[in-house]
């Protein structure tokens, strides 16, 4: 609009430079400064002692597999889901939300309860015959456990891309003759590229820095590199070695943030 | 048959997604005290859920950080938007970048960043300081909402109302806003629900003595959950639940506010 709109930007400047900005200033202040306020790299390269280094090498490798698992499950159903003939976008998008309404700790908590010894997913099995799990307090609850937190995140704007392709462009290539295997890799899953990568971020980044989902399914042997930064915080007081260490896992987010900007430059895959 | 594998395949993911809930459900009902027991039929839970201030107090903290926090963001959120159109691109651009952060980084990041501003400032922690943190990660919620339909705009409208004589205020309010409105109240909900639903920077930024009812079920992740807090949410899941279906189901469906967009 006009111009003389300008000043209206003011309020959300101020606010992004005062609690985005100077906060995220203040993470690098405390990572590179010790106790006395002298520079020093101490916090940044602790990362590499024996502990913090299992802690980050664990919850890349879990977010990973959190990341590729969510990925599997939700391109099918966002496919499903965008091909239904109902005009009801917001409906679907609804179903994936109404789950935050009950608290997210306690929906991680009644995985607890559905995976207990003699709990309903082996009461199931056992009457179907089948071999019982036991997975409670390993890492593979915690993988359950991200996967069911966050695969809204990966199905949302998979399924957003997915309905926004015209289907002109699906007939026009099964008039031109290619099979439906074709038209899946040269159509429609080069179009769902910036869903792909928005999904990935989605899922990635709260999965590789969750402590809360390795404190309620993994037991409190398990401990990921969010675990040990909140620990600095909340009970070592050390706030340089967790802002250092925080530090180091921005890295990995801005690898991909950048990626996410390569490949998504229009925003198309956002989750609304 | 193909269609039925997508019946049944859609069919278990949303199991997936909605067995921890029904599990909730029912052990509000379970007479038990303990988890893992079921101990027959009771609505014990609810009568005492009422009686238990402690956890009333939590949840009269969690709403009220959610209304102001989603109202504020949404006005601060909206206003952003307008001015942003009359932008150059470049510092457009910009903006939406920093948009972004608080959408893209880490929680805990973003938790303990806060945490440190506030200690800085000296500010004392407790309701306020929630409230400017969900405020900060609340306002991206409301811009992603309202942007696409502040693109949408024909802009010769807004003009044309002031070729009319309309006041600056007047034309935005009476020619703007109603088209902006639908993604407005979109982003307003969603931000309510991430408000209501966080955990994480509630965690770093509340003060001792202040709980909403996220902290106080971490806090009791160790004794063992009391049942009442099942209850509560039960009650909170099935009051949004008949809410949304009674919007999604009014017959002006494109009009409806909903969380599409």
């Amino acid at each position: 609009m006009t111009s003389k709109n300008k000043w209206l930007s003011t309020p959300y400047v101020l606010w992004s430079v005062m609690f985005i900005i100077i906060p995220l200033g203040m993470i690098f202040y405390y990572g590179l400064t010790d106790r006395t306020g002298a520079f020093t790299l101490q916090n940044i390269t602790a990362i590499a002692t024996a502990e913090h280094a299992k802690a980050l090498w664990l919850s890349l490798l879990l977010s990973i597999i959190s990341t590729v698992i969510c990925f599997l499950l939700a391109y099918p159903l966002a496919l499903i889901l965008s091909n239904m003939k109902v005009n009801q976008h917001s409906f679907i998008i609804l179903i994936f939300i109404l789950p935050m309404w009950m608290n997210f700790l306690l929906r991680t908590l009644a995985w607890q309860t559905l995976l207990e010894k003699s709990g309903v997913i082996n009461s199931v099995l056992n009457f179907l015959h089948l071999p019982n799990i036991n997975i409670i307090n390993t890492p593979y609850a915690i993988i359950l456990g991200m996967v069911y937190n966050f695969l809204p995140f990966m199905v949302l704007p998979l399924y957003n891309v997915l309905s926004k392709i015209d289907k002109n462009v699906l007939n026009a290539s099964r008039d031109l003759g290619a099979n439906s295997v074709h038209t899946f890799f040269r159509i429609i899953l080069p179009l769902s590229i910036p869903g792909i990568i928005s999904g990935i971020t989605m899922v990635f980044v709260p999965a590789l820095t969750t402590f809360v989902i390795s404190t309620l399914l993994g037991g409190s042997k398990i401990l990921l590199i969010g675990n040990v930064i909140e620990q600095e915080f909340t009970q070592a007081s050390n706030w340089h070695l967790g802002s250092g260490l925080s530090i180091v896992l921005m890295i990995f987010i801005i690898l991909n943030m950048i990626a996410s900007a390569i490949f998504d430059k229009e925003g198309e895959g956002s989750m609304l | 048959m193909k269609n039925i594998a997508k019946h049944i395949y859609t069919a278990l993911i949303f199991l997936f997604l909605y067995a921890p809930i029904a599990t909730l459900m029912v052990l509000s009902f379970n007479a038990s005290k303990t988890r893992a027991k079921w101990g027959g039929f009771t609505f014990n839970w609810y009568s005492r859920l009422f009686q238990n201030e402690e956890i009333l107090e939590a949840l009269a903290n969690t709403l009220l950080i959610a209304v102001i926090s989603a109202f504020v963001a949404t006005v601060i959120g909206t206003i952003a938007c307008v001015a942003m159109t009359g932008m150059k691109k470049r510092s457009r651009t910009i903006l939406m970048g920093i948009t972004n952060i608080p959408m893209l980084n880490a929680e805990i990041v973003t938790g303990i960043s806060l945490m440190l501003l506030f200690i800085s400032m000296g500010l004392r922690f407790g309701l306020g300081t929630i409230l400017l943190s969900h405020i900060t990660f609340n306002i991206p919620y409301v811009i992603l909402s309202v942007m696409p339909r502040m693109k949408q705009l024909n802009p010769s409208t807004y003009e044309a109302a002031l070729d009319l004589g309309a006041s600056h205020v007047t034309a935005f309010f009476k020619v703007v806003f109603p088209d902006l409105l639908p993604g407005i109240l979109s982003g307003f909900l969603m931000a309510f629900t991430m408000s209501l639903d966080d955990f994480i920077i509630t965690h770093f930024t509340k003060g001792a003595g202040v709980d909403t009812l996220s902290t106080k079920i971490y806090t009791e992740v160790k004794k063992g959950i009391k049942p009442e807090m099942y209850a509560l949410s039960t009650l909170i899941f099935v009051t949004v639940l008949i809410l949304l279906l009674l919007v999604n189901m009014a017959p002006t469906k494109n009009k409806t506010p909903n969380y599409g967009g």
